[in-house]
């Protein structure tokens, strides 16, 4: 890591070495780290113990990979029950950073780090910027939240570590964020994909097309976007947009990115070891097809987690991918098996009546998606905003705009939904992740 | 020859109509006339205001979706069959009214109509042809009228 170091030729960086041995080191690495885990988990932390002692199951049990699905998940709402400090497998003096979760759906969780947790997480970050063609002499405008929330000190921490520029902006207020794009040069930006949509928007709205700015790379992530929306982004902006995954109950952003191809995601594996389930049966799917993300850490020490659903959805790539690495990737998700709501029978997920908008229109409109129960029946709302390229000033043309959409819905879903048009920003922008299903429902 | 109309879309719930009204009023820009057009969920509003291109300026700052929106004033004869007169001309000429609505001013005898024609240029030379008065201007029309 020197000062000639340029990440934008190769995307190669040395700390992104382990993306490229040979699978079989990885495993035999893997292996190492995924017994010592186990034995940290089970000695330190007694909701792991008691249930590996309830399977009848110790650390010994771990003599390959395939034995990991002999351990128990872990669970989101295993958090909440030990909140706060519960799932801890270090003392408070070794812990140097905590980070929860806004708790908008009831308690929050709380995370920890020790100080070499920390260093892995910069380490996976440079490797996800690397990874998107982002190195030294980049100047990064980190629109993730900073806080509690993991986005904006992950990157931030893996910028420096790269040599990157980092602009400490945070979300919110857009205007300054694109005074601040254009008049520091700005080369790379990361924040939720929905946010940069947003800023898009306003950027045009206040003259300036980021087609000729300096911006060239986005890193997006922290929630479930399309591919879709990628072209949508990536013609309207001119850069290119990288989908990175993370989470914070596995160390926060950094688990894993897309590389220069652009065909899924690949895991740092060396720290997170990824395995696919049947969601309903628990049980691993073939290679190749869809199924839970379930990750484990190999190298926390301060909050292991063996096998914590994700609630993702994903499948891996058994091809290999054109960047060279050998790390194993993953389809990118678009959706969450939580972010589903069942319909007349019907599993929906938000990212298919997004992609029924942006073919029907051509442009993606801001949307939200309302959930009702009107006389024991399911009633869904699809509210779209109206905007300037699609507004008539004859009622029969927005009629039409009204049922063209219904009808690319129902193409979609097959089942009829209500949409309704509504005046401009009238849809709450997220600074944030996106809100896109409001149920109403009181089951 | 042509006015510009903005058309402005609303949804269809209380209270919709006074904040735009108030923005062009804060600006000094007077509407001249406006017609609503509504459904059951949404409505658009259509005016023809004093300065056009400031008040489309304004409601758009103001996240509003403004369109202008050509259209054609039209002065007709108010007694009995004035209208049908107009439309007489129109009639198997292939020129499509897509609406219409009534100006708040006139002078006399006379009534000021705005027609939003499919083809507003054929509209505008068969009416012509035919001695019918197409209003060029609301501000020129208004001094003369004063």
């Amino acid at each position: 890591m020197n000062g000639a170091w340029d990440g934008h030729a190769s995307g190669f960086h040395p700390a992104s070495a382990p993306d490229f041995v040979p699978a079989a080191q990885m495993r035999h690495l893997q292996l190492h780290r995924l017994r010592s885990i186990v034995e940290r988990a089970y000695s330190k932390v007694a909701l792991y113990r008691e249930r590996l002692d309830a399977r009848g199951v110790t650390p010994d049990d771990i003599h390959t990979l395939e034995d990991i699905v002999r351990l128990p998940f872990t669970v989101k709402a295993d958090l909440r029950d030990t909140y706060p400090f519960g799932m801890f497998a270090s003392p408070m003096q070794d812990v140097v950073r905590l980070h929860a979760s806004s708790g908008t759906t009831g308690k929050p969780i709380v995370v920890a780090y020790t100080q070499e947790d920390l260093d892995v997480w910069s380490t996976s970050m440079v490797r996800t910027m690397a990874s998107c063609g982002v190195g030294r002499g980049d100047v990064l405008q980190n629109a993730y939240g900073y806080g509690l929330f993991t986005g904006g000190l992950g990157a931030h921490y893996g910028a420096e570590a790269l040599g990157a520029t980092v602009i400490p902006i945070s979300g919110g207020n857009t205007e300054r964020q694109i005074m601040v794009l254009r008049d520091f040069q700005v080369t790379a930006i990361c924040c939720t994909p929905s946010y940069f949509v947003h800023l898009l928007e306003r950027a045009l709205e206040m003259g300036l097309d980021l087609r000729g700015s300096s911006l060239r790379v986005g890193m997006f992530g922290a929630e479930p976007w399309t591919d879709s929306m990628r072209r949508h982004i990536e013609s309207m902006s001119g850069i290119k947009a990288y989908d990175i995954y993370g989470l914070s109950e596995i160390t926060g952003p950094g688990v894993g990115s897309e590389c220069c191809c652009q065909q899924g995601l690949h895991i740092f594996e060396d720290y997170f070891y990824p395995e696919i389930i049947n969601p309903e049966t628990g049980e691993p799917v073939p290679e190749g097809e869809e199924g839970e993300l379930v990750l484990t850490t190999l190298a926390k020490r301060a909050m292991p987690m063996l096998r914590y659903r994700t609630r993702d959805i994903t499948a891996f790539i058994p091809e290999p991918c054109g960047c060279g690495r050998t790390v194993r990737r993953i389809r990118r998700i678009s959706r969450r098996s939580d972010d589903m709501f069942i319909i007349r029978g019907v599993n929906v997920f938000p990212s298919q009546i997004e992609s029924a908008l942006l073919a029907a229109e051509g442009t993606l409109p801001h949307y939200q998606i309302i959930l009702t129960r009107e006389k024991g029946l399911d009633q869904v709302e699809v509210q779209v905003e109206v905007t300037p390229e699609v507004f008539s000033d004859k009622i029969g043309g927005l009629e039409r705009l009204n049922n063209k959409l219904v009808h690319a819905i129902e193409q979609t879903l097959g089942i009829r939904v209500v949409v309704r048009l509504v005046a401009p920003h009238t849809i709450q922008r997220s600074e944030g992740k996106a809100k896109r299903v409001i149920d109403k429902r009181t089951l | 020859m042509k006015l510009h109309q903005l058309s402005l879309f609303l949804e269809n719930k209380p209270g919709q109509l006074t904040e735009p009204c108030r923005l062009l009023a804060h600006e000094g820009i007077n509407i001249r006339t406006l017609a609503l057009a509504d459904t059951e969920r949404f409505g658009i509003l259509r005016m023809i205001v004093s300065d056009w291109q400031k008040a489309a300026a304004v409601l758009n700052q103001a996240g509003y979706i403004a369109n202008a929106t050509e259209v054609v004033a039209v002065e007709v004869a108010d007694h009995p069959g004035g209208l049908a007169e107009i439309l007489e001309v129109l009639e198997n000429s292939g020129v499509n009214i897509e609406y219409m609505y009534a100006f708040t001013f006139g002078r006399n005898d006379r009534a000021v109509l705005i027609f939003r024609f499919d083809k507003p240029d054929e509209a505008i030379t068969r009416l012509q042809a035919k001695g019918i008065n197409v209003v060029e201007s609301v501000e020129v029309y208004n001094r003369i009228e004063a």
